[in-house]
């Protein structure tokens, strides 16, 4: 069978693969994707060159999101923010880590569904507020955590962030994903309503939820678990 | 407009300059020169912008990376107050604190809603093209202030913190970057039609189960190779959705295209390439293991990619 589609170009994907299995630097990884991928399609160095640069002009409003609010989180970082969320979460008596945590999963993923995505984030959210008062929650009912149990919590923070905005934002009419599906279904010649689009997210949204706040309670149950080995270490030594 | 995405283009330009000022006189820093040099390039691309020759460009994209790659990008020994002395000032402004913290969604919630249509004269306020950037700048702008106030403290000491943070995230600062940049060279290439070409020849999609397994599948392994869900959608729904899944089974179009875009979302989930989700936080909240929020989200993301292709199978008649 003759077909005219050039499959070379798959060799990108098997450079970017193999690389992050061999662990190398990511950084060095996606460069030398690039020139795979280029070399596969048969595009010339210095058109390469210009397309990457191009690209990578274009696209530098991405790392904006990230980098705006440092100098005022990292601020208020140095006069304590942190110490006051977690003193603040030590005095709530029913708090534990995963309690807060589902808290937050649905309040953010309420809010991203009413298209409110900018209420939470890594940078502005959850490294000086959601992450720590998580720790502290788990400090202030078993004691001092082991460094393995502080940065699984800390990972559980950023993942119940990403969870909660991800599978909120596509049950808002106005968000991007929807306006693409749309687009892209009536290039094919697909009428289709997007308040039914994002109403038939809903399903998985709520089971994203439930599933994601069933491993939050197995969080809670690890912290325990682990809390108490340590505690009978403790004693005998 | 008045206020446009290029002003906090030079912002960060002016705070990656400032880096590279402070790392080259920072005799903590081991590689202190090479780690200058890199912030000090990545700083040309934020000032200069589109002045910058393309070729020009991507040249200092692949010394960036060089750099990087070689492990010569480190931090300096941070400046941080003792433990004390935070915990006393915590005590003294208490919950101000949260204050400048929360200004950041507010504002970026009230312009991008409120002042979206605001003119002054016969020009926009806000960049209507990127109303939501440019609202979140002028909450970072208006945090800064309201910190400096409550702290008495100057926008430098601002900027020296932002510095430290950037140090604590090296170079997976710029990996989400560019990743976009391969997302785009990619489409460029035809990786997406060789994709969607593969998958529909040699999978079997005789069954209308496995017709929902390849497709949710698909758009979740497809967007763990392109780091981002919205270039997995159109490849696989031409693929596989919209020629078996409605041409072939009937299915609700709006079903399939809800569905298949949540089911890209859980590849989103179990990727480094989507860097500044997975890969960033993991700098940011200074983990040891850089997959570790990816470990934190596949008890999540595989189990709910079974549940999307049931419910798939089930609802895609409504």
């Amino acid at each position: 069978m003759h077909t005219a589609v050039n499959l070379w170009p798959l060799l990108g994907i098997a450079a970017v693969a193999a690389g992050f299995l061999l662990r190398a630097n990511p950084v060095l990884v996606v460069i030398a994707a690039c020139g795979v991928t280029g070399r596969a399609a048969h595009l010339p160095v210095a058109h390469l060159l210009e397309s990457l640069g191009g690209a990578f002009i274009k696209t530098r409003n991405l790392p904006l999101i990230l980098l705006l609010p440092l100098a005022a989180i990292g601020l208020l970082e140095r006069f304590g923010l942190k110490e006051h969320a977690q003193a603040g979460i030590a005095r709530i008596r029913s708090a534990t880590t995963g309690r807060l945590l589902t808290v937050y999963l649905l309040a953010r993923e309420v809010a991203a569904a009413f298209g409110l995505t900018s209420l939470g984030g890594h940078p502005n959210m959850v490294r000086p507020l959601v992450a720590p008062m998580a720790e502290a929650a788990a400090e202030a009912r078993h004691g001092a955590l082991s460094e393995g149990l502080r940065q699984r919590i800390r990972a559980m923070s950023a993942a119940t962030d990403n969870v909660g905005l991800f599978f909120g934002e596509d049950v808002f009419v106005a968000f991007g994903a929807i306006v693409l599906m749309q687009t892209i279904l009536k290039a094919e010649g697909i009428e289709v309503d997007p308040v039914r689009m994002a109403l038939w997210g809903l399903p998985t949204a709520v089971t994203a939820f439930v599933i994601h706040a069933w491993n939050l309670r197995r969080l809670d149950r690890r912290i325990a678990r682990e809390s108490a080995r340590e505690t009978v270490a403790g004693r005998a030594r | 407009m008045i206020v446009s995405l290029d002003v906090f283009y030079v912002l960060v330009g002016l705070l990656f300059a400032a880096c590279a000022v402070m790392t080259v006189r920072d005799r903590t820093n081991p590689r202190r020169v090479t780690t200058a040099l890199f912030w000090g390039l990545y700083a040309l691309v934020y000032l200069l912008g589109e002045r910058l020759p393309p070729a020009v460009a991507g040249g200092l994209m692949i010394a960036m990376a060089l750099v990087a790659g070689c492990g010569f990008v480190k931090p300096g020994r941070a400046d941080v107050l003792p433990e004390a002395t935070r915990r006393a000032s915590a005590v003294r402004l208490g919950s101000r604190l949260l204050v400048p913290a929360l200004a950041i969604p507010v504002v970026t919630m009230l312009g991008s809603v409120v002042l979206k249509d605001v003119h002054v004269g016969a020009r926009f306020l806000l960049d209507p093209k990127n109303v939501t950037l440019v609202s979140m700048g002028c909450g970072s702008i208006a945090a800064l202030a309201l910190a400096c106030w409550l702290t008495r403290t100057t926008p430098l000491q601002g900027v020296r913190e932002a510095r430290r943070l950037i140090d604590a995230m090296s170079w997976a600062v710029v990996l989400p970057h560019m990743l976009a940049v391969l997302g785009l060279l990619f489409s460029e290439a035809g990786v997406g039609k060789a994709v969607a070409h593969v998958a529909t020849s040699y999978f079997p999609l005789d069954s209308r189960l496995l017709a929902c397994a390849a497709f949710c599948v698909g758009m979740a392994l497809f967007t763990v190779v392109m780091g981002n869900g919205f270039a997995a959608f159109p490849v696989i729904a031409g693929g596989i959705g919209i020629p078996v899944l409605v041409g072939v089974y009937r299915a609700d179009p709006a079903v399939m295209a809800a569905i298949g875009m949540f089911s890209a979302y859980c590849g989103t989930l179990m990727t480094p390439m989507a860097a500044n989700f997975n890969v960033v936080p993991a700098a940011l909240l200074e983990l040891t293991d850089k997959n570790a929020v990816i470990k934190a989200q596949l008890p999540t993301a595989l189990p709910l990619l079974g549940a999307n292709i049931l419910l798939l199978y089930f609802l895609m008649y409504r």
